[in-house]
């Protein structure tokens, strides 16, 4: 290999032999017909190593579609969220009392930038001229711990975590159940208080509202409670004394009203959990669903 | 031809010492698995090498359909997923491939270490290393959200509050990354999706080039 005026280097290197550096292997004229050039002979055996590689990659992209649950519901307080894997170790140390809450600063500050201030400054941390690990136990045994704590943190994470509620949680709906989840359920009984009581006329048919006569109840954010005294007492320009009917009643329609009409929202957890709420210290255990 | 044409280039600039450098550096026998075959080890490097080049181009194709706002976004991929031709494989490849890469790595940066291979002279080569692999966690971060699924959402919003909760300058660092202290929405995506796409990648590249020359200039570490 022609290599420039004369120079000498070191093995591979573009390092001149000046004996000024250490740890810098010997020349490979030392290893005769072991060494071979990096193209075209060597990269041809990398290249087949990433070829079977990327059969195994392909494969798996086949075999596993990548993942895409239902559009992002910010108001969807009942989702618990996982990170992608290779953040659960974190994840999961967060979990611990002594490094969460009033702790969190260790959790999340003084632990993670001292390992990976560590991982940084390896080089400086561990400055002996030995390479090999079981001549440096120390830096070895540290390494191994901290490998053995990421293993064990997102094991843990993984064994905690709930994957039939997350893969529910998260499920994309179909076109019927998204249709029905944008339907009122008309079969209630809180519907027929709706529709007796007149709240129909303002409020549309599906809750939808109707311009500025009445606004769109679908969505609405407030409360069991607050939607009973709106409707006996009126807000804005509704005018007060429109509900006409019983206690009871009244607790149904306002129920009804908050589950969003009773809105058959597929298997998501919020609706049962929003109409757990809703149900209160009350007994009326209307099952809005189904 | 060809010949003739890359002659005439090579006359003016010189460019033959340039590739004939990479091209003739003798591989040493210690990482050549054709002589020892736990040199495999020596494979992890390249390998990360090779999926974060599909992940460049995976990704370049991903955003000839991928629109980064909050309305269009989700319907965006789920039509790259399920009406683009290949778009499934485009997009698997690329999510599976942001996993792999940790793994690759993870691997990588194992072997380094118990190799001793950090030590003087290739401390810097192991710092760049480090914060590239910083970077790739940066980007399974920001590119996690893009699709603005249920998961992404909360995932993000976990996220951002770990990097509230750092004293002092937590807030700054919200804001910074979802354009507002207290929303996430609108400004949050296009932002995760300008450091995705932009800022990451780019230092990424620059980083990359720099491990690169240097493994050159000093050579792979010796035989232990």
């Amino acid at each position: 290999m022609q290599r420039g005026k004369g120079m000498k280097f070191v093995g591979d290197s573009r390092v001149p032999a000046s004996g000024r550096k250490p740890n810098i292997p010997k020349d490979y004229s030392e290893y005769p017909g072991k060494t071979e050039a990096f193209f075209p002979n060597f990269l041809l055996k990398e290249w087949l190593v990433g070829a079977v590689f990327l059969v195994g990659y392909l494969c798996l992209t086949a075999a596993h579609p990548s993942p895409l649950e239902r559009l992002a519901d910010p108001t969807d307080s009942g989702y618990i969220p996982l990170p992608d894997w290779y953040f659960l170790f974190l994840y999961q140390l967060l979990k611990y009392e002594f490094v969460s809450g009033d702790y969190v600063v260790i959790g999340i500050v003084i632990i993670p930038a001292l390992s990976f201030g560590a991982l940084l400054l390896a080089p400086w941390l561990d400055r002996g001229p030995e390479r090999r690990a079981s001549r440096r136990p120390i830096a070895s045994g540290m390494m191994l711990l901290a490998v053995l704590a990421v293993v064990y943190l997102t094991w843990e994470a993984v064994e905690n975590h709930d994957w039939e509620a997350a893969a529910e949680q998260g499920e994309m709906l179909d076109d019927e159940a998204a249709e029905l989840a944008e339907q009122v359920d008309t079969e209630h009984e809180g519907y027929q208080i709706y529709s007796d009581q007149g709240c129909i006329a303002c409020h549309g048919d599906q809750l939808q509202g109707s311009g500025a006569a009445g606004p769109s109840l679908f969505d609405t954010q407030y409360d069991v409670d607050t939607i009973k005294n709106i409707a006996v007492e009126g807000i804005g320009e509704m005018p007060p004394g429109l509900f006409e009917g019983t206690d009871e009643e009244l607790q149904i329609l306002a129920e009804y009203i908050a589950s969003g009409g009773g809105a058959q929202e597929g298997e998501s957890g919020e609706d049962g959990a929003s109409a757990e709420d809703a149900a209160g210290e009350e007994t009326t255990e209307e099952s809005d669903e189904e | 031809m060809l010949q003739r044409l890359y002659d005439w280039v090579d006359e003016r600039l010189d460019i033959t010492p340039i590739w004939r450098d990479v091209a003739d550096h003798e591989v040493p026998e210690h990482v050549n698995p054709a002589h020892h075959f736990s040199a495999f080890v020596y494979c992890f490097g390249g390998l990360t090498f090779f999926i974060i080049v599909i992940q460049f181009l995976s990704g370049m194709f991903l955003t000839m359909y991928y629109v980064p706002d909050i309305v269009n976004a989700y319907e965006s991929v789920k039509y790259l997923q399920g009406e683009v031709a290949f778009g499934m494989i485009v997009r698997g490849m690329h999510h599976w491939g942001a996993s792999l890469v940790i793994v690759m790595v993870f691997l990588h940066t194992l072997r380094v270490f118990f190799t001793g291979a950090y030590k003087k002279p290739r401390e810097l080569n192991w710092v760049v290393g480090v914060l590239m692999f910083f970077i790739l966690m940066g980007l399974g971060f920001t590119g996690y959200l893009l699709p603005w699924d249920m998961k992404a959402y909360f995932a993000t919003v976990v996220g951002l509050q770990m990097a509230e909760s750092v004293p002092i300058i937590g807030t700054l660092i919200k804001t910074l990354l979802s354009g507002d202290p207290e929303i996430v929405g609108a400004q949050t995506l296009t932002r995760f999706f300008a450091i995705h796409v932009f800022f990451l990648p780019a230092a990424l590249l620059g980083l990359m080039a720099v491990h690169f020359i240097m493994i050159r200039r000093q050579g792979i570490a010796g035989p232990l």
